[in-house]
């Protein structure tokens, strides 16, 4: 009888550790498939045309490219300044229990935690509504600042209280002042972290498109001409590509996308990694 | 000499004053978000009437903009994705724990965290081009692959990073000794990740179903190109319907006046759910375990 029990006990066990392990095939196999299928109907349309043709019989995704770039500048150069500094604040200037803080913190959180398409409704009213700006470039890279701001917050936040507390005792006690040891001692040593965190935004505004359908128009078949055109993005024409008509330059595009991304996440981990142990060498 | 320490002084508190302005921003930010998606949303749903608005039928020109149906589409996938993406990830989570042969977890990890960058639209392609052809032909009874099965499999896929990582995450901030207490009391390895180690990372979990629920109610991209998007209240996992997320997306481009705004209010609704997701969220990861990471770190 007690044998018995123990011989169910023992079974079920096994088959508990079998079902995680096929869970962990099935989702390697789940992950890899989206990258294969993308990659096998993509490749062999990926061309000169759809990089860098004019937009006519066929589709090209020269505009997206350059619109892409003028979103990231805008977004990264906005967001980058005012993240850091509030990151600064937040690390250097405060006791974490203050109100005021909690009040930041909370904020913070709560922007990271809204839907992006919230964003492109609030960008819409915002610039395409209040501001009369139409559907713009530079409306959409607003809008796309506002939502990486979390993310750049919080990880600079987390390089900056890596900097061990000494460092900032010394600078004190040879004499320099809170701003002089934040921009010569701190920062210094604390820039790999943030270097990889503003690549990682700058990944997250490629990736992103719910947020540009509502404020940059997807204008696909023409040049934006400056900051202040309508235009459109890559993940946008991955998007406007599939839904009408043209699947296999979508997957084309799509090849073009996840290249940029994968690069731009292996660059930020690299980086992560030659500086980490450089900082835990003289640390 | 006194002149110089007082430009210092006066130096270090405008630097002060501008960081305090650079942290003041999310909350104006915050405020003003809220400000906009209410102030154009609430009045909106005043004047049309709630049960108007929280009705089955979305007909613009003739002044119905019942949102009701999609409210349901985005819980049914929301829930049905949640379900698929949890189970699947936490059995992955468990198994990178203990069940597989080491030198391959650090692989995994960085492999998983590289897919978790991937972007929504590309999920969502896969679906269109993969898993939509396949439903249609080999699944559906009706020979309709859009709809809610469609979009719930494809976000499933796209929230697997997000659960496997915060989940293992969550199991080895699990004290080792609590695993050896339990090897030594006899149970066997199973044993003790099943019944202790796995009910003591439940905060952990919790969190990781809260987070990607989150995102499985606010995607857009991926369940536009799988949903199909008829407004109509769902009766079958085969069948074009449409969530409050692509209610927005589809209107954007085409919509002016009133119909614009029926999008707004479907947004506000939205940013309130979202909201409430959290506020769970964070009592769920609660202070303490932050607390406990910033004690850490200042203490090193």
């Amino acid at each position: 009888m007690a044998k018995n029990a123990h011989k169910r006990q023992v079974l079920k066990y096994a088959f508990a550790r079998s079902t995680a392990q096929t869970a962990l095939l099935l989702t390697l196999v789940a992950l890899g498939a989206v990258v294969f299928f993308i990659l096998v109907r993509g490749v062999p349309h990926v061309n000169m045309q759809l990089l860098f043709g004019n937009y006519g019989r066929y589709p090209s995704i020269k505009p997206a490219l350059l619109g892409t770039l003028y979103l990231v500048v805008i977004s990264v150069s906005i967001a980058a300044p005012l993240g850091i500094g509030s990151a600064i604040f937040l690390a250097e200037y405060t006791k974490s229990q203050s109100r005021f803080v909690r009040i930041i913190r909370i904020a913070t959180e709560t922007l990271a935690g809204i839907p992006s398409i919230v964003y492109g409704i609030f960008g819409y009213l915002v610039f395409v509504v209040a501001l009369g700006l139409r559907y713009s470039l530079i409306g959409g890279g607003i809008t796309l600042a506002i939502m990486i701001l979390p993310v750049i917050v919080r990880s600079t936040e987390e390089s900056l209280l890596a900097v061990p507390l000494t460092l900032r005792e010394g600078s004190f006690a040879l004499g320099s002042s809170k701003v002089r040891t934040i921009f010569s001692v701190v920062l210094p040593c604390a820039a790999s972290g943030i270097v990889t965190s503003l690549i990682l935004a700058v990944g997250r505004v490629m990736s992103e498109s719910a947020v540009l359908i509502l404020t940059i128009g997807m204008v696909v078949n023409k040049m934006p001409n400056n900051f202040a055109s309508p235009g459109t993005s890559l993940a946008l024409d991955v998007y406007y590509f599939g839904s009408h008509g043209y699947p296999e330059q979508a997957a084309a595009t799509g090849v073009v996308l996840l290249v940029l991304v994968v690069v731009i996440n292996i660059l930020a981990t690299i980086l992560g990694n030659i500086f980490g142990k450089g900082e835990l060498a003289h640390g | 000499m006194n002149q110089a320490y007082r430009f210092i002084k006066t130096r270090d508190a405008v630097m002060r004053g501008i960081f305090l302005l650079c942290a003041a921003f999310s909350v104006l930010a915050l405020g003003c978000i809220t400000l906009f998606l209410l102030a154009n949303g609430l009045p909106f749903i005043g004047r049309v009437g709630l049960t108007n608005f929280f009705g089955t039928t979305w007909h613009l020109s003739s002044g119905a903009y019942g949102i009701l149906s999609m409210f349901v589409a985005s819980i049914y996938v929301a829930g049905l994705s949640t379900g698929m993406g949890v189970a699947l990830g936490l059995f992955t989570a468990i198994a990178l724990y203990k069940f597989c042969p080491k030198l391959a977890v650090p692989p995994i990890r960085q492999l998983i965290n590289l897919l978790a960058a991937i972007p929504s639209v590309i999920y969502g392609l896969f679906g269109m081009i993969i898993i939509v052809p396949f439903l249609r032909d080999h699944v559906s009874p009706g020979g309709v692959g859009y709809g809610i099965l469609a979009a719930s499999l494809v976000l499933s896929i796209m929230i697997l990073p997000t659960i496997v990582s915060i989940s293992l995450d969550a199991l080895n901030s699990v004290p080792r000794n609590y695993y050896e207490g339990a090897l030594a009391l006899g149970a066997t390895s199973e044993q003790s990740v099943f019944r202790v180690m796995l009910p003591a990372a439940k905060s952990g979990v919790l969190a990781a179903i809260v987070l990607s629920m989150g995102r499985a109610v606010g995607e857009t991209m991926a369940v536009i190109m799988v949903i199909g998007g008829s407004p109509v209240m769902p009766t079958s996992l085969f069948q074009s319907v449409r969530t409050m997320t692509a209610n927005i997306a589809m209107g954007a481009t085409e919509l002016s006046g009133d119909s614009a705004t029926a999008l707004v209010a479907t947004g506000a609704v939205l940013f309130v759910f979202a909201l409430l997701l959290n506020v769970s969220f964070s009592m769920l990861s609660g202070g303490e375990e932050r607390g406990k990471k910033r004690t850490q770190k200042t203490g090193a």
